[in-house]
C-alpha cells in the first residue's frame, strides 16, 4: 500500500522556521512506523533526524506524536494509524532538529525525585539477599516497567503549562521507590513532592496514562502518592 | 575541539560499561561516554534472567554452573575464567538484589528463579532453576538499577557522545575522541585508561534480534588500532525471534514450559536432545529448527515453527516430560500465570503479530542474538594482545564487545547478563588500581586527526552508492551464507561479496552537511563498522574447518579437538587480514562429546 508521511522539519542550521514536508512511499501495513522512516531517511531525504535504537518498544529512544497522540515509532504499525501518517516531536520540550527534541529537562526532573535505592541498613548477616514477600513486590512492579521515553510527560498539560512540574514519569519513578518496602526514604521522597512543582499539579486529566507504551496506570500510581502524602501511610 | 581529562573513561553505558564506571569511579576520576542516553542501551531488551546457582528452590552449586557452561562452549570457553564467573555470580546476584533491583520472589520473599537452556542439575541431567528473574524484564531492570546507583554515586556521564577512536601510540593508551551529538564537536578525553563496553554487533545479519545500536563500533575501533578481535566466527542464533522481524522471544517462555512445534504438530526437539528438549542449548535448538523446515516442516511450508505456551500444550508436556513443580505436584498452569510470567512477551505479539500467546502459538524463527566473539581480555577485564595473552597496560573491555573467553563457541541463555555484570565490575576496579600507579601518556600532536579524515571520506564520495543498499546487501547474504549453517563455498562467495560492498561504500556519499545530529553522517560510520566486521567473521569462519558450537559447516560437520581446540585471534593490518591462534585454557573438564 501507499503511505504518506507528512513530517514535522527543522534544521536550527539552515532553517528560519519549522516546516512540513511530506513523502509518499509504499509500506506493508504490518511495517512499523519506524521501519517507514529509516526507508524515508534512506532514499529520500537522508538529512531528516530521530532517534531510534531497539526497535521494540523497550529503549524508550523514538517517542513522537504520530497523528496527533505520543508513540513510540517503533510500537505502532502502518494498518494500525492509516495511510495518512503525520509525525512531529514531542510537545512541551525544544525542538533541536526534525523529531529530535531536548531531553535534558526531562531528564533534570527525574534525577530530582532521588530515583534510586535507598537502604543503609546493614545487609543480611549470611550475605544473602532481602527479604520481600511477593504481594510486597508486586505493589510497585507497574511502575518498575517505566522506560523513561517521555511520552506520559509531554503528553501532559499541567507539564506544558508550567516546565517546573516534575511531570508523571518523574512520579512513576518517585512511586516505584516510594513503594518498595525495602527501600528507607519514603518520607524524604513524599516530602520532595509535596511542593507546587509535585503532585499537586497533576489534574488527573488520564492524558499519561493513555500514552504510555508501557501501559503502567500512571494517573493511578499519582493518585497513590496524593492519598500517602495526606494519610501518611503506604497502602 | 574541546579537551577533557580523566584517570578512566568509559565507552559505552549498557550494563558492563555502568558496572565498570560505577567501581572505577570509587577511587578514580571516571567519565562514562555513551552514543545512546544509557537507559536506551541494549541490556535493556535481555528478558529472562540472569544465571547464579542460589539453589532458592532446588539444589544447585556453582560448579555445576560451571561445567554446564563449558559444555555449553562446546569446550571453547576458558575454564579458569568459567569458573570465576559461575563463583562470583552468586555474589554479583546479591550485590544487584542489596543494590534495589527488583526480583521476582520465591513464596519465602527470596530471589525467584527459573529453568533454562543448557542449564543442569549435573547428577539427574534435568534442567535446573538458575536464572534469577524480574517477570521477562530482567535486563531492564538490571539496566535500570545500575544507572539508578550511578546516578546515586555521582558518576560523570557525557550522554549522546559518539566515541570514534581511541588513541594508542607506541604501546600506550593516551584517551578516546569523540564527537558530540547534538553540536557536532569533536571532544578529546585525555585518560590513563580506557574500557570498552559498547556491545556486539548483531545488525550484520538480516534478521536480527539487535538494537540499531548494535553496530561493532567498540570492535571496529580497536582495530583500527592493531588490536586484534578474538573467535569472531562464533555468533549466536536465538531460536525463538518473531518470524521475519527478528524480535526476541525469550528462552525463558520454554523455561516457563512452552514447546517447539513443526507443521505437523510434533514437538521435534525429543528426536535432537533427548534429555532437556527443548531447553537445549541454543545452537542445537537452532540448527534442529533449520533442519526442520529443510525437510519441509515448517509451518505452512514458510521459513517459520510455533512456539506453544497455551496452558492446554503447557501442562500436557508437562505431564508426558514428568516435571512437577518444587512441592511436587503435578504443573497445572494458567492463562493468568503466563500472562504474569511473560508480561512483555505477550504483550509484542499482540503489537506485532496480532497473535495473543495465551491462545494461539507464535510463530518463530531464528535470529542473529549474540556475539560470543570480540576484543582479547583475560578474566580481570584486561585486554591481552597475542598468542601468550600479553595484557596492553590502560586498555580494558568488558561485556558483549569482550572475549574473555567465558562463551567459548555458544553461550548459555542467562550468562550474558552475568558477564557484564561480574566482567564490568572487575575491569572497572583493575581500571581503577592501575590509574593510581600510571602517568598520563601524552595526546598526539593532532589527536582527532584519524577521525576526522574517517568523516572526510564519507563526505567525499562519488555519491554513487547508497548506504542502505550496501547495508541490505551485506545482510541478506551474511544470513544465508555465514549463519546458522556454513559452508566453504557459501563463505566464499560472503566473504567475496564483503569485500565488493566494501570497495562500493568508499562510493557513499553524505549529503547532509551540517553539524547538529548529523544522524545520516553517524549513521554511515556505523555502516562501515558493521562492513569490517563482516569480513573478520567471514574470514574467521572460512578459516575453522571444524563445527563447534554456532559455528556449524556442513562440510565439516564434526568437531575437531586435535586441530581446531583454540581460539582465532585477527589482526587487520594495511588492509589485510593476518589470521593466528592460541590454545585453550583447560582446568578440570577434559573435552568429551556434547549432548543434551
Amino acid at each position: 500500500m501507499d503511505v504518506t508521511l507528512k513530517i514535522f522539519r527543522y534544521n536550527p542550521e539552515k532553517d528560519q522556521k519549522w516546516h512540513y514536508e511530506s513523502y509518499t512511499l509504499e509500506a506493508e501495513p504490518t511495517d512499523r512506523v519506524l521501519d517507514v522512516l529509516e526507508k524515508v531517511k534512506a532514499y529520500h531525504d537522508g538529512s531528516l533526524s530521530f532517534r531510534r535504537s531497539c526497535a521494540h518498544g523497550v529503549c524508550g529512544s523514538d517517542a513522537m506524536r504520530i497523528n496527533g497522540r505520543n508513540m513510540l515509532a517503533c510500537k505502532v504499525l502502518v494498518k494500525d494509524v492509516g495511510n495518512a501518517i503525520t509525525l512531529e516531536p514531542l510537545l512541551g520540550l525544544k525542538v533541536i532538529k526534525d523529531l529530535i527534541v531536548d531531553m535534558e529537562p526531562f531528564f533534570d526532573n527525574y534525577k530530582k525525585v532521588l530515583p534510586f535505592f535507598i537502604n543503609e541498613s546493614p545487609i543480611p548477616k549470611d550475605g544473602k539477599e532481602r527479604i520481600q514477600s511477593p504481594e510486597a513486590r508486586a505493589r510497585f512492579d507497574d511502575t518498575t516497567k517505566c522506560i523513561l521515553c517521555a511520552a506520559c510527560t509531554t503528553s501532559c498539560p499541567s507539564f506544558w503549562g508550567n516546565e517546573e512540574y516534575l511531570g508523571p514519569a518523574a512520579l512513576v519513578n518517585a512511586h516505584r521507590f516510594i513503594f518498595d518496602d525495602r527501600d528507607e526514604s519514603a518520607p524524604e521522597r513524599l516530602h520532595l513532592l509535596s511542593n507546587a512543582s509535585g503532585v499537586t499539579r497533576c489534574h488527573t486529566t488520564f492524558n499519561c496514562t493513555m500514552a504510555c507504551p508501557r501501559e503502567i496506570q500512571i494517573t493511578k500510581a499519582i493518585g497513590e502518592l496524593k492519598l500517602a502524602m495526606v494519610t501518611g501511610k503506604l497502602e | 575541539m574541546k579537551t577533557h581529562q580523566f584517570e578512566v573513561v568509559v565507552v559505552g553505558a549498557g550494563g558492563a560499561g555502568l558496572m565498570a564506571g560505577l567501581y572505577a569511579s570509587r577511587t578514580a576520576k571516571t567519565a562514562v561516554i555513551s552514543k545512546l542516553y544509557p537507559t536506551r542501551s541494549h541490556t535493556g531488551a535481555a528478558q529472562g534472567g540472569i544465571g547464579a546457582a542460589l539453589g532458592n528452590y532446588e539444589e544447585d552449586h556453582a560448579e555445576w554452573h560451571t561445567y554446564d557452561t563449558v559444555k555449553g562452549s562446546d569446550y571453547l570457553g576458558d575454564q579458569d575464567a568459567i569458573e570465576f564467573m559461575c563463583e562470583e555470580a552468586i555474589q554479583a546476584v546479591y550485590e544487584l538484589e542489596h543494590m534495589g533491583l527488583p526480583f521476582d520472589r520465591t513464596p519465602e520473599g527470596r530471589i525467584s528463579q527459573r529453568p533454562f537452556g543448557g542449564h543442569t542439575n549435573n547428577e539427574t541431567g534435568k534442567p535446573v532453576r538458575r536464572a534469577c528473574h524480574a517477570a521477562d524484564r530482567t535486563g531492564h531492570m538490571i539496566l535500570q538499577t545500575l544507572y539508578q546507583q550511578c546516578l546515586k554515586n555521582e558518576v560523570n556521564f557525557f550522554d549522546e557522545f559518539q566515541v570514534l577512536d581511541v588513541l594508542i601510540d607506541y604501546g600506550k593508551v593516551s584517551g578516546v575522541v569523540a564527537v558530540e551529538l547534538a553540536t557536532g564537536e569533536m571532544h578529546t578525553f585525555h585518560a590513563k585508561a580506557v574500557i570498552m563496553a559498547t556491545g556486539g554487533h548483531g545488525r550484520v545479519w538480516e534478521i536480527t534480534s539487535n538494537a540499531y545500536a548494535y553496530t561493532g563500533d567498540g570492535t571496529a575501533i580497536v582495530s583500527r588500532r592493531g588490536i586484534p578481535l578474538e573467535d569472531m566466527e562464533f555468533f549466536q542464533f536465538h531460536p525463538t525471534g518473531i518470524y521475519k522481524m527478528g524480535i526476541l522471544i525469550t528462552e525463558g517462555v520454554r523455561g516457563e514450559g512452552g514447546v517447539l512445534l513443526n507443521n505437523e504438530g510434533v514437538r521435534f526437539m525429543n528426536e535432537y536432545a533427548p534429555t532437556v528438549k527443548d531447553l537445549a542449548s541454543r545452537d542445537v535448538v537452532s540448527r534442529a529448527m533449520y533442519i526442520e523446515m529443510r525437510e519441509k516442516r515448517g509451518i505452512g511450508g514458510k521459513r517459520f515453527l510455533y512456539l506453544d505456551v497455551t496452558p492446554p500444550t503447557v501442562n500436557k508436556y508437562a505431564e508426558i516430560d514428568g516435571r512437577t513443580n518444587p512441592d511436587g505436584s503435578p504443573i497445572k498452569v494458567t492463562g493468568e500465570q503466563i500472562m504474569s510470567k511473560l508480561p512483555d512477551i505477550i504483550d509484542f505479539c499482540r503489537t506485532y503479530l496480532g497473535v495473543d500467546p495465551i491462545t494461539q502459538p507464535m510463530p518463530v524463527q531464528p535470529t542473529a542474538h549474540y556475539t560470543m566473539g570480540g576484543i582479547p581480555t583475560n578474566k580481570f577485564g584486561e585486554v591481552v594482545v597475542d598468542e601468550k595473552n600479553k595484557a596492553f597496560p590502560g586498555l580494558y573491555a568488558a561485556g558483549e564487545v569482550a572475549c574473555v573467553s567465558v562463551h567459548g563457541a555458544n553461550r548459555l541463555g542467562t550468562n550474558s547478563l552475568l558477564d557484564l555484570v561480574v566482567f564490568g565490575k572487575h575491569a572497572g576496579l583493575r581500571a581503577a588500581e592501575f590509574v593510581r600507579g600510571a602517568d598520563f601518556a601524552p595526546l598526539p600532536a593532532d589527536p582527532t586527526a584519524f577521525s576526522r579524515e574517517q568523516f572526510d571520506r564519507l563526505r567525499h564520495g562519488s555519491g554513487k552508492e547508497n548506504v542502505f543498499d550496501i547495508g541490505n546487501e551485506m545482510k541478506a547474504i551474511m544470513f544465508d551464507d555465514v549463519g546458522v549453517f556454513r559452508s566453504e563455498k557459501g563463505m566464499k562467495a560472503a566473504l567475496a561479496k564483503v569485500n565488493e560492498l566494501q570497495e562500493r561504500f568508499k562510493q557513499v556519499n553524505v549529503q547532509d552537511s551540517g553539524k547538529i545530529f548529523n544522524t545520516e553522517l553517524l549513521n554511515a560510520w556505523e555502516m562501515g563498522n558493521l562492513l569490517d566486521m563482516a569480513e573478520v567473521i567471514t574470514a574467521s569462519a572460512l578459516n575453522r574447518k571444524e563445527s563447534r558450537g554456532g559455528h556449524a559447516r556442513e562440510d565439516y560437520p564434526e568437531r575437531d579437538d586435535k586441530k581446531w581446540l583454540k581460539h582465532t585471534l585477527v589482526w587487520k593490518q594495511k588492509g589485510k587480514l593476518k589470521i593466528s591462534y592460541k590454545p585453550v585454557v583447560i582446568t578440570h573438564f577434559k573435552p568429551k562429546k556434547r549432548v543434551y
